[in-house]
């Protein structure tokens, strides 16, 4: 009998406790895939956030790190700067990176850390039930914005990709969907573009991946690919926000 | 090696290389300056590496993952700062990492001043981040004294898996004294850094690193805090260190650390001529409190009473009162703040206290 298909030997047999239909079994999918094509697991070390990616360390078949609500690039630099031969991943959430962890996220790309950021933005706090996030769409209902978010009243939702772009340091950046076949082998490729980007020493490199979030946006998996597809993707536009990795 | 004139800051931090520290992290802050200067400036001379952060957060952080490396790291700060890095702190102690924190302690609350005080005892000692633990706290009180304990808490952060922290103050940091650097052996016996996040795949000799503090079941919290307390215990029972200064006969026991203890003893130095017995009880392990030698001193039949002088409104006076545990009347001298006091105050004051005991 010939396989066909078969786990990636870079996740562990560990089940996963996310939601069903959500995107983050995807995208760990994809960075594990990686991993293994670039054969760097014996290198590479996972930092994992706070979030719904919180037990990432369980299921990724690498050396791994769980750090503080927001920190990852921070810890991911201490471990880069310590051992520069290992291949450093955060993978962060909207609420981790993009609103609590803030700074560390501008000062990893503006250090030029090479580092590689794996950012899933489903515009809302998962693990904490579904509170709004920095990039909860405007008049989108979240428990903490209950009458849909209202910009006036707290913004509008910031686009992490575009931001990271403007900096120096940043060498590979490029926001992806994992809505559709098609937009999961584009999200692939980038990552593995991301990846290869460290590995070439070129800078900081990050990879915004527009995720779904089924249980906290009151959908099904079903529905909510198509609503991450008809709101999500006319706001965060998908595609390269920065390559310097050709430049000599 | 001959003796050098040198600031204690900067004296700390070459103490730090000589221990093998090799990665600092850390963030501008006034009075300890000098040691991130320093840092950078001699960390590229020694094949280490120097990195100023984005904040004190993100310092510790970097710590964190240095340390998760397996490297010898450290950071430093002074005491808004070091609040920043409870958060840090907290999660390497429950992730059990090693990792060495100079605190150059500043007057508070807030934003305070840039003059020497010790109002971060209870913050040192008692945790000071969330959860149940402890960083092993090292008071010096002297630069030589700081450039001495630099190898040993290095050595006891690898040993027990802990933050150290150095509980200096802005006196120490920023006074210029002669010291001298000596090799320093490590006299312990420093377990292999097996645990750390280095790379591993199925073929590895040792089990996958997960440098961790979260265990979101009950029973598996249990045996972290079971496995931090029982080393606490052996902290405690092994690691207690005091200076004693004329203890011996005397009637009154002042207890003071750092750069007050050294004041203390100038105030001793005066009553002796007066005739008063007082001698000098200086925690240089401030966590653990070395209780029992402290307990020990006070037994004696001649002493009257202890009397803590601290730049604090009381702090350290609450662990003195706990070693005495009611035996014997405990005084507190001393202000909040940065007000840091003369021998002859200090001296007056025992005068008084002598009196009326």
């Amino acid at each position: 009998m010939q396989t066909v298909f078969k786990k990636t030997p870079i996740l562990t047999d560990t089940v996963l406790h996310y939601c069903p239909g959500c995107g983050h079994g995807i995208v760990h999918r994809l960075v594990a895939e990686v991993i293994d094509e670039l054969g760097i697991q014996d290198r590479t070390i996972a930092i994992v956030p706070v979030g719904c990616a919180v037990f990432g360390y369980k299921y990724f078949a690498v050396d791994s790190i769980e750090a503080a609500h927001g920190r990852a690039p921070a810890v991911g630099t201490g471990v880069k700067r310590t051992n520069p031969n290992n291949v450093v991943f955060t993978y962060q959430g909207d609420g981790d990176l993009a609103s609590i962890g803030a700074a560390e996220i501008v000062h990893a790309a503006h250090r030029g850390e090479k580092i590689t950021t794996i950012f899933i933005n489903n515009a809302i706090y998962g693990m904490t039930g579904g509170q709004m996030a920095p990039t909860t769409l405007v008049g989108q209902k979240t428990t903490t914005s209950p009458y849909g978010r209202d910009k006036d009243h707290c913004g509008s939702p910031i686009r992490i990709a575009e931001m990271l772009a403007t900096i120096e340091g940043s060498a590979y950046i490029e926001r992806v969907a994992v809505n559709s076949p098609a937009n999961i082998r584009r999200a692939k490729a980038a990552i593995k573009k991301a990846f290869q980007c460290q590995l070439d020493g070129k800078g900081f490199s990050l990879i915004e991946v527009l995720s779904n979030c089924p249980t906290n946006w009151g959908l099904s998996p079903v529905e909510s690919m198509k609503w991450l597809e008809e709101n999500m993707i006319p706001y965060y536009p998908l595609g390269v926000k920065k390559d310097t990795t050709k430049e000599v | 090696m001959a003796k050098q004139l040198m600031k204690g800051c900067e004296a700390v931090a070459e103490a730090a290389i000589m221990a093998g520290c090799r990665y600092f992290f850390g963030y501008p802050i006034t009075p300890q300056n000098d040691i991130p200067e320093y840092m950078a400036r001699r960390m590229p001379q020694v094949g280490g590496c120097f990195l100023q952060s984005e904040s004190e957060v993100a310092a510790i952080n970097m710590v964190y993952g240095a340390s998760a490396a397996g490297a010898r790291v450290m950071t430093s700060s002074s005491s808004p700062g070091i609040s920043l890095k409870q958060e840090g702190m907290t999660y390497i102690a429950g992730a059990e990492l090693p990792c060495v924190v100079v605190n150059m302690v500043r007057g508070g609350p807030g934003l305070g001043s840039i003059q020497p005080s010790q109002g971060d005892y209870f913050q040192a000692t008692r945790g000071g981040g969330h959860g149940d633990y402890h960083p092993i706290v090292l008071a010096p009180s002297s630069v030589q004294e700081a450039v001495d304990l630099m190898q040993d808490a290095f050595d006891l952060a690898d040993q027990y898996r802990t933050p150290v922290m150095i509980l200096a103050d802005g006196i120490i940091g920023q006074m210029m004294e002669p010291v001298e650097f000596t090799e320093r052996k490590s006299t312990r016996v420093l377990p292999k850094k097996d645990w750390a996040a280095t790379g591993w795949t199925p073929a590895s000799d040792r089990p996958r690193a997960i440098v961790n503090s979260l265990y979101i079941e009950v029973d598996e919290l249990q045996e972290l805090n079971d496995r931090l307390q029982a080393r606490y215990k052996i902290i405690r029972e092994n690691e207690t260190r005091a200076e004693l200064y004329h203890t011996e006969g005397a009637e009154i026991i002042i207890c003071a650390y750092g750069t007050v203890a050294r004041i203390c003893k100038s105030a001793i130095n005066l009553l002796e001529k007066q005739g008063c017995k007082v001698g000098l009880f200086r925690p240089i392990t401030v966590w653990p409190f070395p209780e029992k030698e402290l307990a020990a001193v006070m037994a004696q039949d001649s002493v009257k009473k202890a009397v803590t002088v601290e730049i604090s409104a009381g702090q350290m006076v609450e662990d003195v009162k706990l070693a005495v545990n009611g035996t014997k009347p405990v005084e507190f001298f001393g202000k909040p703040g940065s007000y840091t006091p003369t021998a002859e105050e200090i001296a007056e004051y025992i005068i008084k206290s002598a009196r009326e005991a």
